[in-house]
């Protein structure tokens, strides 16, 4: 994929001298010491981070770790004080204001953390407010405007003012001023923040959504590690204005890279993070079709379980049969699998987090079967691999086990 | 003690003194047309308001009062404006009510884009900080002088003290109501790829305007309370009546053209605060 943003050896420094802030930093001097000595504010401290086109990238820290100022300097909100910003390949930094105002309209958008809209304005005047600083006429942004409130289910309300709109709603309309313009990049500080629990994982589930269809790159800013994992592609952790770790979220929660990282990764919910595909295993025992009920019985006795997968063409999925079922058929003189075949077995996708899998996982008195989109079977999830790859830390358990 | 203190005897009034010799001297021009200027205004605003029949006049309170409050009042306000008419002194309010709206007019034009201009400039306000304290705490009487000397008598020196006088209340809550903005909201404008101009226009003066609302209501009651005591330069008007009954010490005229004054006042006070809080409800 190609690198849609790269960012290299950021600084942004907050004071009267931040050359010589800059000039200590290089010499190693800590954010404490800087700060001590000279009186600057140290926000961002030598970032480097590349994001791919269509990455939703997450930025996660406390308050003070300098997500906030970095997500700033991505749209030159806030002007970095050396380093270079790279969109496209362009160096944002040395943009004029011609440019920079063109970069701003066109290429990239934001959604605020206090969403940020203007009270005086009516919803639809705020999602027009990005085409109308481009003098697109009246009809035109109108149109685009109301597709946009469409899109994040907002119809109806365009003439209400903002205020007269609940929290979850107002973000919303933060999201479609954002969308209205079609930027590449979307900058997202802590926009789920100011809202209440159920509402924010509706709308986690939302952008989720929005991004498999309009594969924007997005620049995601939280201080919850649940949702930066989430939500994010990659995320990367900050602290004191430094990225301390970056990666995906499974090499994340598997290698922190150091106590802080380990610390965090200690208040996770796993079952949100934890996928099928991370937790499922190969079957040892598997039949086929064609097989008849014999091989399955024996099968099942060498292995030691009460029931199997049976897979068609193509390692198709077709059905599970039990034992018990088998060994009356045999004393029936029957030999087809087929009609043994039982469908009370529970399928999932890869994908699928483990968090949506426990209650099946429990119900169920077979395993769970992990498929592809043609139904081919991927591997299956027994109880106990739940549970190994529930458990913090231990990146061995699951792969142990498979 | 008293030697010590005159060892340092330091007069800065001599400074000023010297100043506005130096301006009457050097801008006698500039004055002359700033004269002409003031004067063609105050008269086509006396004209056109005393143009109005009087009994249109208070109908257009009463209306004014009804629509933006409620009948009552509209009622109230009425009464107030024809209590003064029955005094007798319809002819003097209209033209101290032509010299305060010139007045708050300049005051307004300087005031805001100051204002504006000292949100974004923080040397600007620093400076103006205590210049604007000190125009607001002077007494009022002493911005006569120089205001005679400039423009000798009647009513464009008492137009000038008015204006210098009443400024402070609109370049102050312009001020402020700019930086108050929120940053977001700021931000969110920069963030769309607004100019300074567009940002200013379409965010920062929309959500500024019930504060800067506010801030034209005091310029308004000062400019009021200025032209009173501005008729000690000769500015006609309801003070002109006030300052005869002092010299007369003529007990029932001060009172017509006091209660005079306080009616007019209460009327432009609920006014333009009602204007502002049309604005706050956007």
């Amino acid at each position: 994929m190609a690198k849609k943003i790269e960012v290299r050896n950021l600084v942004k420094i907050f004071g009267s001298k931040p050359k010589l802030a800059v000039k200590r930093l290089a010499e190693g001097w800590s954010k404490e010491r800087i700060l001590k000595v000279t009186g600057q504010t140290v926000g961002v401290n030598n970032v480097s981070l590349a994001v791919d086109e269509g990455e939703l990238f997450v930025i996660m820290g406390l308050s003070g770790s300098g997500k906030s100022t970095l997500i700033r300097c991505l749209n030159l909100l806030t002007k970095p004080t050396s380093g270079q910003i790279l969109v496209d390949d362009e160096n944002i930094v040395e943009y004029n204001k011609k440019q920079l105002r063109g970069f701003r309209q066109k290429k990239v958008a934001m959604v605020f953390q206090n969403f940020g809209l203007f009270t005086h304005r009516t919803v639809l005047g705020n999602v027009e407010y990005g085409l109308e600083v481009r003098n697109i006429d009246k009809e035109k942004r109108r149109k685009i405007a109301l597709e946009a409130l469409e899109n994040v289910g907002l119809k109806g309300w365009e003439d209400k003012m903002p205020t007269e709109l609940s929290g979850g709603m107002q973000q919303r309309v933060g999201l479609a001023r954002a969308l209205a313009n079609d930027p590449d990049i979307l900058l997202m500080d802590e926009p789920f923040s100011a809202l209440d629990p159920l509402i924010r994982r509706d709308m986690q589930i939302e952008l989720l959504e929005m991004q498999a269809k309009l594969k924007k790159t997005i620049i995601f800013i939280t201080h919850d590690i649940n949702e930066a994992f989430k939500l994010g592609d990659r995320v990367a952790v900050m602290k004191d204005g430094k990225i301390v770790q970056q990666g995906t979220p499974e090499e994340i929660l598997n290698n922190p890279s150091n106590e802080y990282i380990e610390d965090f990764v200690k208040t996770i919910d796993r079952t949100k993070v934890v996928q099928a595909k991370n937790i499922m295993i190969r079957p040892n025992a598997l039949v086929s079709i064609k097989d008849g009920v014999r091989v399955a019985i024996r099968e099942m006795q060498a292995n030691n379980i009460s029931s199997v997968f049976v897979v068609g063409d193509k390692m198709k999925i077709a059905g599970i049969v039990t034992i018990d079922d088998c060994v009356e058929a045999v004393k029936n003189k029957r030999t087809s699998l087929q009609e043994l075949l039982r469908h009370d077995y529970h399928k999932t996708t890869k994908d699928e987090f483990v968090e949506n899998l426990l209650e099946d996982a429990i119900k169920t008195k077979y395993p769970i079967v992990v498929v592809n989109d043609e139904d081919r079977l991927l591997g299956i999830i027994v109880r106990t691999s739940i549970l190994a790859g529930l458990l913090p830390n231990d990146s061995d358990a699951a792969e142990c086990s498979a | 003690m008293d030697s010590l203190l005159s060892l340092f005897e330091f007069n800065p009034g001599i400074y000023v003194k010297e100043l506005v010799n130096w301006l009457t001297v050097n801008f006698q021009g500039f004055f002359d047309a700033l004269t002409v200027i003031i004067n063609w205004i105050v008269f086509n605003i006396q004209a056109l308001l005393a143009s109005i029949p009087w009994f249109l006049f208070i109908l257009l309170i009463f209306l004014l009062g009804w629509r933006l409050k409620n009948i009552r009042s509209g009622l109230g306000y009425a009464v107030m404006l024809a209590a003064i008419g029955f005094i007798g002194l319809w002819s003097e309010t209209i033209f101290t009510l032509s010299i305060v709206i010139t007045s708050v007019l300049i005051s307004i034009i300087i005031g805001i884009p100051v204002g504006i201009y000292a949100a974004y400039n923080q040397k600007l306000e620093a400076i103006l900080k205590p210049l604007l304290d000190g125009m607001q705490t002077m007494p009022s009487f002493v911005y006569l002088i120089p205001a005679m000397i400039f423009f000798g008598l009647g009513t464009v020196p008492a137009v000038f003290a008015t204006i210098v006088y009443s400024t402070p209340p609109c370049v102050r809550l312009t001020c402020l109501a700019i930086k108050g903005v929120p940053e977001e909201m700021k931000e969110a404008a920069v963030a769309f790829g607004s100019s300074r101009w567009q940002a200013l226009i379409k965010v920062e003066l929309p959500q500024a305007l019930p504060t800067i609302m506010a801030g034209i209501n005091q310029t308004t009651m000062m400019a009021m309370s200025m032209v009173v005591i501005s008729s000690m330069i000769g500015a006609k008007g309801l003070g002109e009546n006030v300052l005869i009954a002092i010299n007369r010490t003529d007990i029932a005229m001060g009172f017509n053209s006091g209660i005079s004054i306080v009616f007019l006042a209460i009327i432009i006070d609920r006014v333009t605060q009602m204007i502002s809080r049309k604005y706050e409800r956007v």
